[in-house]
């Protein structure tokens, strides 16, 4: 198991309840897999430093999972099928940036 | 006005001063901020940081100017590459700064 974070772009025409449901339908096909969830933050409608597809702004989302390195083909697919998300990014951590996540983690929640 | 054109036929054009100038020879040398402050993990989720590292049209600065260590650099580069492809950072800008 490698630890991943995905960061993904969602169109900023849809509403609060389909950004969910869109981060939902990610996180249980990544559950289904047999991957684990670390956790899930949602920055928010943010403006692009460029135009994607004519838009100006978008949601960001990131997932940080702990997964098998065979999955993230059919994920990275999926993310790509799907018209809402306008840009991804997979990346996975070494262990710097898994030390940095705990970190980053830890300050988010005592800022919240 | 009689006193100065004696004074300066006297210095025969010579600058004095009174107390020596103080020029700075010594020269401030560079060093890699993430190495002084122990920085393993260069964010790219973090575009204020990473402002720091480009320029007014968003290129990136090169190692003889920030000071930077080769390895951070490489860093830094997939750092500024990355944010790039998630819009956080541009990839042509002007006057960013």
């Amino acid at each position: 198991m490698n630890h991943y974070e995905a960061v993904f772009i969602l169109n900023p025409v849809l509403s609060d309840e389909q950004v969910k449901e869109t981060v939902k339908k990610f996180e249980d096909y990544l559950s289904k897999k047999g991957s684990e969830i670390i956790s899930t933050e949602h920055w928010g409608l943010k403006k692009l430093a460029y135009p994607i597809q004519n838009k100006q702004s978008g949601f960001y989302n990131l997932i940080d999972f702990k997964a098998l390195p065979t999955i993230i083909d059919s994920f990275e697919l999926e993310l790509r099928r799907d018209e809402r998300i306008m840009r991804y990014l997979n990346v996975k951590l070494d262990k710097y940036a898994d030390a940095w996540s705990v970190k980053r983690r830890e300050r988010n929640t005592k800022k919240a | 006005m009689s006193s100065i054109d004696q004074a300066g036929k006297a210095n025969q054009g010579e600058i004095r001063y009174l107390t020596p100038l103080e020029i700075s020879t010594k020269n401030n040398k560079k060093y890699c901020r993430f190495k002084r402050s122990g920085i393993k993990y260069i964010d790219y989720k973090d575009p204020d940081f990473l402002l720091k590292f480009i320029n007014e049209q968003g290129k990136i600065l090169p190692r003889r100017l920030t000071g930077t260590s080769l390895k951070f650099q490489r860093k830094i580069s997939v750092a500024v590459k990355r944010a790039r492809h998630l819009a956080l950072l541009p990839y042509q800008a002007d006057m960013l700064k």
